[in-house]
Parts: structure tokens; sequence; C-alpha cells
């Protein structure tokens, strides 16, 4: 006897076909817009010669980070990146991180907001983010690709999904870890909601939401790395092209490429965001 | 004039307020009605004023309700029923924009864990109030800069709250509550957090600024030392209810119920005792104008005592003893002149017996009372003290 089957996969695909058909013109021409930008931010730090970029970013790093080791590191590993000739398809990394980090960004604060501040937001919001970072990441690069096509943009998108909720969690913690005192004295002496969230609330949650941007940042890196999988290029690209081909060697160093990166990143975000508490004497 | 007024005033919080009212005043019991109905009985159906000007010191132990009775002034928390006119307002019928605009104007407030933002210096903390009054920079910074003087934080306004100690730190509440002009002022607790000496101070420096100021303060606490320092008037509280109202000494020489009774048993009477309370009137009184040594002599002699103050355009002026006198009879003295010892040492009419005996116990006279413009109000002797400790200390 054959036992009823729910058609739950029959469902989500209807739905999505149904979306594809009656948003895919809003998708791919977003699609359009985004790949350009892309192709210029890659264009824009593929033109100057490497040594500049180097040089800049390693400034960059130390101006943020106020901390000269960092800024060592970060010389000396876009140095390895450069002589393994790792840099093009690095900077393409880089571009595709740095997008989509700020889409995550833009959309995650406010939604932790909202969600540190509404009841109503937060339990709707909780569970669905609890579904977003369960659910493998190779499940959103499915329909990343009817709506967006192959490539940067689907990476993007499917990158933007599987990075915000560390975002909002933070926000949304760091609003609601602000001290009860410290809400009431606002509200005793007569702040307007945002004069509350601006002037005392995201100003005492700002180490709590870098923590956030920093997390959403490195898994942007892992995700932009399986994305190659539907034609993202970059360091991915590269070790997925050595997976195809059994590279071992080529594999391995496109691999330590992007811990370089990773490092680079995580270690200015963490300097960045403990800078702010060291500046309040804590 | 009366500047908050609450009426019957109260606060459940719970599933259902209502029914914890409907059942408080059937007269169950706080764990009663937590029990059956999961309601936890805040405030009970308060009631008191404060008049303008005055510091009201609300005191109970924790889980009295007073802290909840503060924020429901101001509606920190809303109360479930009563009423609270707070300068001439309806409180409780404010909307949310109405009542943000109401604390603007009317109400500061000082925590007891500080409540300072960690995030901005001094300066900007206590400007804080006025910033988001929108008032320009250069006059808020001002504005500030005078209350951080006031409260003796010159020097520190650049420092962040966590660089200070507690009790800067709680300057720094007081200066940013005292850099608005409201008339009224709440004080959560505001001095338990501090440790004893630096608490004293600020007993005392809050009372110099009272001087000045003359706010409305309604100031909580559970130290009753405290509440009988700077109170005008004090409300004790108990599992929500007012167990007692009235001044310091109405409650020490008349606790309501054994609970106040239990409250004020460890307090030291000389703190709360005034001159006022134990002084005699003066018998007689020599006037420097007319008297001379012999009718200041038989003045004594008649009264029976020992020595005479001497009164000087209705000011008192000093005091001749009778030994002095006689002398001066002796040599044919006419006035009070050479025998007046006019660096006495005088006491004021609140002035606690505390500060008086070590007084008695150096000089050979009676201590005058005197109000401010130097009159002579009575004496304290040593005995009148004494009686005056005895009669009230063993309730």
């Amino acid at each position: 006897m054959d036992m009823y089957r729910i058609p739950v996969g029959a469902v989500i695909e209807a739905i999505i076909d149904f979306l594809v058909d009656h948003l895919a013109f809003a998708t791919r021409g977003f699609a359009a817009i985004t790949s350009t930008g892309i192709d210029w931010i890659v264009s824009a730090l593929m033109y100057p010669p490497p040594i500049v970029v180097m040089l800049v970013f390693t400034a960059l790093a130390w101006f943020l980070s106020r901390n000269w080791k960092i800024g060592l590191f970060t010389f000396l590993g876009l140095f390895l990146i450069w002589n393994m000739q790792l840099w093009g398809a690095t900077m393409s990394t880089l571009a595709l991180i740095l997008i989509s980090t700020l889409i995550a960004v833009g959309i995650g604060i406010p939604m932790g907001i909202l969600a540190a501040l509404s009841q109503t937001a937060y339990k709707i919001i909780t569970p669905i983010l609890d579904i977003m970072q369960t659910m493998p990441a190779f499940v959103y690069l499915i329909p990343a690709i009817p709506f967006f096509g192959l490539g940067a943009v689907g990476a993007i998108f499917s990158t933007v999904v599987f990075s915000v909720p560390p975002c909002i969690r933070l926000t949304c913690l760091g609003i609601k870890q602000v001290p009860k005192e410290l809400v009431e004295a606002a509200d005793a002496f007569g702040s307007s909601k945002s004069q509350k969230l601006f002037k005392v609330q995201l100003p005492i949650a700002k180490t709590t939401i870098i923590a956030g941007v920093n997390q959403t940042i490195m898994l942007a890196l892992s995700m932009v790395v399986i994305a190659a999988m539907i034609g993202a290029r970059g360091l991915g690209g590269e070790v997925w092209r050595a997976i195809q081909r059994l590279e071992m060697g080529r594999g391995f160093e496109a691999g330590i490429g992007i811990v370089i990166v990773a490092i680079i990143l995580d270690r200015v975000m963490q300097q960045y965001g403990g800078k702010g508490q060291a500046q309040q004497g804590e | 004039m009366e500047k908050i007024v609450v009426e019957d005033v109260y606060k459940v919080f719970g599933p259902s307020p209502e029914k914890g009212i409907e059942m408080m005043k059937q007269g169950y019991s706080k764990a009663d009605i937590l029990e059956k109905t999961k309601n936890t009985i805040g405030v009970a159906g308060v009631s008191f004023t404060v008049k303008e000007g005055e510091i009201l010191v609300i005191m109970g132990l924790s889980g009295s309700g007073k802290s909840t009775l503060v924020r429901c002034l101001n509606r920190l928390i809303n109360p479930t029923s009563g009423k609270i006119h707070v300068a001439d307002t309806d409180v409780t019928a404010l909307n949310p924009e109405e009542l943000r605009q109401f604390r603007l104007k009317h109400l500061s407030m000082v925590f007891q864990n500080f409540a300072l933002f960690p995030h901005r210096t001094v300066l900007d903390n206590v400007a804080y109030g006025l910033e988001i009054q929108n008032v320009e920079l250069s006059k808020r910074r001002e504005r500030a800069m005078e209350a951080i003087i006031q409260v003796g934080l010159k020097g520190n306004e650049d420092s962040y709250p966590s660089q200070l100690s507690g009790g800067m730190q709680q300057r720094v509440g007081l200066a940013r509550a005292l850099a608005l002009d409201s008339d009224i002022m709440l004080m959560d607790e505001a001095f338990s957090a501090l440790d004893p000496l630096i608490r004293s101070d600020m007993q005392d420096e809050l009372l110099q600024l009272q001087d000045k100021m003359q706010k409305t303060i309604v100031f909580i606490s559970h130290d009753l030392d405290e509440a009988l320092k700077i109170g005008d008037r004090i409300v004790l509280m108990k599992d929500g209810f007012i167990v007692q109202s009235g001044t310091a000494e109405e409650i020490l020489t008349n606790p309501a119920d054994e609970y106040v009774a239990k409250f004020v048993q460890d307090v030291d009477m000389a703190k709360v005792i005034t001159a006022e309370s134990v002084m005699l009137k003066p018998k007689e009184m020599a006037y420097y104008e007319t008297d001379g040594p012999k009718s200041a002599l038989r003045k004594m002699r008649h009264s029976h005592i020992s020595g005479i103050f001497v009164r000087k355009d209705r000011k008192l002026l000093g005091y001749v003893s009778a030994e002095d006198a006689s002398e001066a009879v002796k040599r044919g003295d006419h006035t009070l002149e050479k025998v007046t010892q006019t660096d006495i040492e005088t006491v004021r009419l609140d002035t606690p017996a505390v500060e008086i005996i070590p007084l008695l116990a150096r000089s050979n006279y009676p201590i005058p009372v005197v109000d401010e413009a130097q009159r002579l109000k009575g004496v304290v002797i040593r005995g009148s003290l004494l009686a005056g400790l005895a009669e009230r200390g063993t309730e």
C-alpha cells in the first residue's frame, strides 16, 4: 500500500516557481544592476598596480585597528596572495564580501532593532532565524539561480541569506542588554523613542553590534566560497576548480588565501569593536 | 501649596490586576493573592501629598513598594488605578507625547545605581536632559557646567563615568538632574549604593543645595537615619501600604504600630530630638541698655539662677554670671559692659540634641537657643536635655 506523501517539496517548488514567474523581471533587473556594481568594484581594485592596493589595505587595517602588528600581517599576507598569483581571485572575493556584507548589515541592523523593540516582531523573527541558520547553506544556492541567474549576483543573494542572522541576533541582543536603569533614565528625562534609540541604546549596544557584523563578515566569507558552485568567481572558484581537477596544491593555495583574508577582516573588526570600549575606559 | 497629590493609587503586577485590587479590598493578604491569582501587589491604595519645596522621604524595606510608587509619579510604571496630580496636572490622564513633554518640564530623577551613560563624558551626561530638549550646544554646555560646579565636580567634566568613584558618579547623577530646571526631583535610593561616610557627605550637600533651590523632592530610602536627616516629612511603607506618615519626631515618639516601632527602636534619640523640644523658657533677661550689675544680680536672685543672658536691640548679646556681676557691683560699675561674655555658644531651634551635649559639657552656662534674628527663644540646661531624651527614648 502506498503511503500518502505530504507534498512539502512540491509546495515549496510551486511557490518559488510562482515567485519566479512574477518577480523574475525585477530580480533579473536587480541582478543586472548589481553585477555592473561588482564589475566596477573589481576593476577599481584591479586597475592600480597590486603593490598600491596592498599599501592602501595595509594603511587602512593599521588605521582602523591602531595596531602595527595587524598592519604588518596585512601587508605580508597580501604579498603572499599576490605571489601565489591569486590576486585577481582575491579581489573579486573581496568585492563579493563587501557588497554582501553591506546588504546584510543594511537589512540586519534595522531588523535587529525591530526585534529588540517589539515583542511581536521578536516572536516572528526568531523562528525564521532559527530555520535560516540550521538549513544547510547549499540549499540557498538553488533558488538563487532562477531569480538571479548563474554568477556573482546569485552568490550574493545566497550569501546575504546565510550571513544576516548573526547581525540581526546580536543587534537585538545588544539593545536588550542595555541596563534597564539606563533605559529608565532616558525615559525619565523625557526622551522620545528615536532619541532613546540613537543617543542611548545603539551607542551602548555598539560593541555587541560590531561583534555581529564581524560574524556576518566571516559567514559571508565562507558562503562566498561555497557560492563558487553557482558560478561566483574568486578564491572559491579556484578551490572549486582544484576539486574538479584534483589539483591538491592549487586547492590549498587558494584555501590559504581565504584564511589570510579571513584573519585580516576578523582582526581589524575585533580591534575596531574593542577600541570603542577602551574609549569608555572599561 | 500641594505640589504632588497621590490619591488611592494601586499597582498590581500580573495577569488580572483588577481582580488583585478587588481581593486587596476584601482584605486578602499579599501572599494569598499571589497564590490564588498570580498577581503581585506593588502598591496598595496609597494616598499622600507633597508640599512645594518640601523633602518627602518614602521609606520602607525592599519589597515594600516604595520604588514602584515613585515610578508611578512619572509613570515609568503605570498605576493600575488611582489619581496622581503633579504640579496641577493629572499625570494618569496624559497620552505618551504629553507625558514626555511633562517629564521634560517638571520631573528629573536620580537613580540608585547612578544610571549614567557609559559612552558619554560627565559633561555630556549632565547635558543629556538639555540635549533632548534641543537646547543649543553652547547654552547646554554652559548650564551643564554650572550644575557640575554646583556638585563640586569641576575639572572632571571630560572624564567618563567609569573613571570616577561611586560618590563622584552619583554627583554626576545629581548634576544631571539639577541641570534641568525642573521643579520636582525624584530620588530613588540615590545614596544607598555609597559607603556610609560618602553617603553622609552627600546628604549634607543635598540639604545645602536644597536651601538654595527649594525644589520639591521625593526621596526613596530604606535607611531610617537618612530619612530622619533629610526628610521634612516621612512616609513609611510596608507591603505596599502606608503604615505611618508624619515628621521624624512624630514617627519616633509615637510609632503607629509594631512594624514602625521595630523600625525606629535602633535610632539614637539624640539625633532626632531638637533643641526646640527640650529647651526651657528663659526666666529672666537683663537689658544691656538699662540694667546695671546691681539690677542684673537682683533679677538672678529673684529667679534663683546663677547667671543671666543679656539682650541688646532685641538680640542676644551675651551672658553675665552671678560672680562677675557681684564683683562689678563691688568695683562700682554702672553698666554691664565689662562683665558680659559675648563669645558664648548658641544653637538653633532645629539643632539636634547630639550636637548640644558636647557644648553643655564644655560650658559653665546654659546653652541659649536663638532664631534666625538672634533673638533668644529658650535655654537648654543639662536637666532639661536629659529629661527630654529619657522621656522619648523609653517608649
